[in-house]
């Protein structure tokens, strides 16, 4: 009987995918991906859309909070600048929209170094305080600087076509949300194989044990900042070209938040994690938005407090979560391995892949 | 000169409820080292308990405004026992997003009991205009001063006389050496939200008095940023000038400049802060620095 995964070499060992079922776990994974949009309905394919983009937004956000240990409030405003930039280049300077997008999370990973400065200062809890000061500083700015933004009015953003067809109908984004969606996720998870990628995770579990050992702490929260603003503008930008549509409403702290629970629920620091958190705070309200227009007919009075529960369960997963499996739905899906792994005999502990 | 006179009192007014919300941060903050981004929504809670109290069941204001600080130290207690005691010593990012569940589910218990639509009652702080020289104040935002600057010395008082009080500022000292005491801190913990719940139901209650009865109180949960990172994030002294400073700055930007300015300008100051003198006015200096 199998005791574990023993590799004999270091090429096997720091490997994408480690054991043959990893494999073929992906392998149906991805299969059921390229399915998927010719079996499901308009409403189940934005579902699919919006989780695409969260996971974008939630694998930027985990590089900066999850891996380097750098908590950031500011997420929302960082969206702002990534979804504006791309909306405003192809508005007003009428740029194609892939030369915009690109555009837009340089410039988001620009503003994300910028207000990364403070924590060449400060960390940990003040840090947290100065990217919620970005966030509000960010948010006047998009609502105060009328000439260039619009100010409080909506943005319509033309639509893009690819081929002559529009992308921004729910099956033609399906392909661009999951090509992007993969594409960060391999490069997050190449990342951390990588010189710099531990450097992040080196900063995170103890600074000054890693600038003695040669890690440039100051260059490398800043890159991370980098990092993560350059993916989270991405989120950001494919927000506005989806939507058709952009405000500042959909990018205020209250969105910062919705992307800790994301990483939180899903789990910190993992790639896995990050699509979890995405899928199951997407899911949610509207689980519970679909179960309130059944109780439309039946119950008026239930429906009507939907908004204050969809919000209440929000907080109560969170909290249920930090207090009952702080490391997330990651956590509990390796449990869920661990057991089939050897099952019917006993639980084996240790690491399980 | 009318001007500038009608704004400082707007500003000093606006500025005591700032402080007494900042103030049961500090309070948290000192004891536990837990910032709490459900301040905010306690004072909400606070607005909507006056409310029920006073309209709708129909209590004179005295008995209200005692129950309403009742029930408030009774959720803090709770709250401190279910959600905050088993995340003793767990990493800031856990404490930050479980104080941010905690205000999720906080409003939206007032948001499924009370509905989203303003609310009004019949206010006990003098309503009206006050001729102060030549200039216009209104009279709830006058009095709201020297009210909350009693309230707030009669809880410097405490931290200075009671054994309670004693007791909290000893853990805020030296955990360990407190413990050797014989201070029981899970107790002292309570005590802490007890009393941060009952200073944000009465700055609540004045909130509810001079804005109304809406949801929006809970926006100043942000607002109480600014003003503990100015004043010093452990101070008590702090919360009280920094909310002054901060109140006063919100009103001169917004009467004098405008542009929306009012809203940005404590965010400006809380970053410039942060970069000069993090540990605020103050604070003590022992901060995490890099």
């Amino acid at each position: 009987m199998e005791s574990g995964v023993f590799h004999t070499d270091y090429r096997t060992d720091i490997g994408l995918r480690r054991v043959p079922a990893e494999r073929v776990r992906l392998g149906l994974f991805m299969g059921a991906l390229l399915v998927f949009p010719f079996l499901a309905s308009p409403y189940w394919l934005n579902l699919a859309n919006q989780i695409a983009i969260a996971t974008i937004g939630a694998l930027g956000l985990n590089i900066l909070v999850g891996y380097t240990g750098q908590v950031s409030l500011g997420q929302g405003a960082f969206m702002a600048v990534g979804a504006y930039t791309s909306a405003l280049l192809t508005l007003r300077l009428g740029l194609p929209w892939g030369v915009s997008i690109v555009a837009a999370c340089f410039a988001t990973a620009a503003v994300g170094v910028f207000f990364g400065l403070p924590s060449l200062r400060l960390k940990g809890l003040y840090l947290a305080i100065s990217t919620l000061a970005a966030q509000e500083i960010v948010e006047w700015v998009v609502t105060h600087w009328t000439a260039l933004t619009g100010g409080v009015e909506a943005v319509v953003v033309p639509a893009p076509r690819l081929f002559g067809q529009r992308l921004n109908t729910d099956f033609g984004f399906y392909w661009l949300g999951i090509i992007l969606a993969g594409g960060t996720a391999l490069f997050t998870a190449n990342l951390f194989r990588s010189r710099i990628g531990r450097s992040f995770v080196a900063v995170r579990d103890q600074d000054i044990a890693a600038s003695v050992i040669g890690v440039n702490v100051f260059g490398t929260k800043l890159l991370a900042f980098a990092t993560s603003s350059f993916f989270v503008g991405l989120a950001g930008a494919l927000t506005a070209y989806y939507r058709n549509i952009i405000s500042w409403e959909r990018f205020t702290f209250e969105t910062s938040i919705l992307y800790l629970a994301m990483i939180i629920v899903g789990g910190l620091g993992t790639i896995r994690g990050s699509l979890f958190g995405a899928a199951l705070i997407t899911l949610l309200p509207a689980m519970i938005g679909t179960v309130g227009r059944e109780l439309q007919g039946s119950a008026p009075a239930v429906a009507a407090l939907l908004p204050s529960v969809q919000q209440a369960v929000f907080g109560i997963v969170i909290i249920l979560f930090l207090v009952f499996e702080p490391e997330g739905l990651s956590k509990l899906w390796r449990n869920v391995k661990d057991y089939f792994y050897v099952w019917p005999f006993a639980y084996r502990r240790g690491e399980g892949r | 000169m009318d001007q500038f006179l009608q704004l400082t009192v707007a500003g000093l007014g606006t500025g005591m409820i700032y402080a007494l919300a900042a103030v049961g941060f500090v309070v948290i903050y000192k004891a536990s080292d837990v910032i709490n981004f459900a301040q905010g929504d306690l004072l909400l809670f606070g607005t909507y308990l006056i409310f029920f109290f006073l309209v709708q069941i129909g209590l004179p204001w005295t008995a209200g405004v005692l129950l309403t600080m009742l029930v408030a130290a009774a959720i803090g207690l709770a709250v401190e026992r279910t959600v905050l005691r088993p995340l003793i010593g767990e990493p800031i990012i856990s404490m930050i997003m479980v104080t941010i569940g905690l205000s999720s589910v906080l409003r939206a218990v007032v948001h499924g009991i009370w509905g989203p639509q303003p609310r009004t009652f019949p206010p006990f702080l003098p309503e009206g205009q006050v001729m102060l020289g030549s200039a216009v104040v209104s009279a709830d935002r006058l009095v709201a001063i020297p009210l909350a600057l009693a309230l707030l010395g009669g809880l410097a008082l405490f931290f200075r006389r009671t054994r309670s009080g004693i007791a909290m500022r000893a853990i805020a000292d030296d955990q360990q050496a407190a413990l050797s005491m014989g201070i029981s801190i899970p107790r002292v913990f309570a005590t802490a939200w007890a009393l941060a719940a009952v200073t944000a139901a009465i700055g609540g209650i004045m909130l509810g008095n001079i804005v109304g009865v809406t949801p929006n109180v809970a926006q100043i949960g942000l607002r109480v940023f600014p003003v503990v990172i100015l004043g010093g994030l452990d101070s008590i002294r702090g919360a009280v000038v920094g909310g002054a400073i901060i109140g006063l700055l919100e009103f001169y930007a917004g009467g004098y400049i405008g542009h929306g300015l009012n809203l940005i300008v404590p965010y400006v100051v809380l970053i410039v802060v942060l970069m000069v003198r993090p540990y605020g006015l103050f604070g003590r200096e022992i901060i995490e620095r890099v």
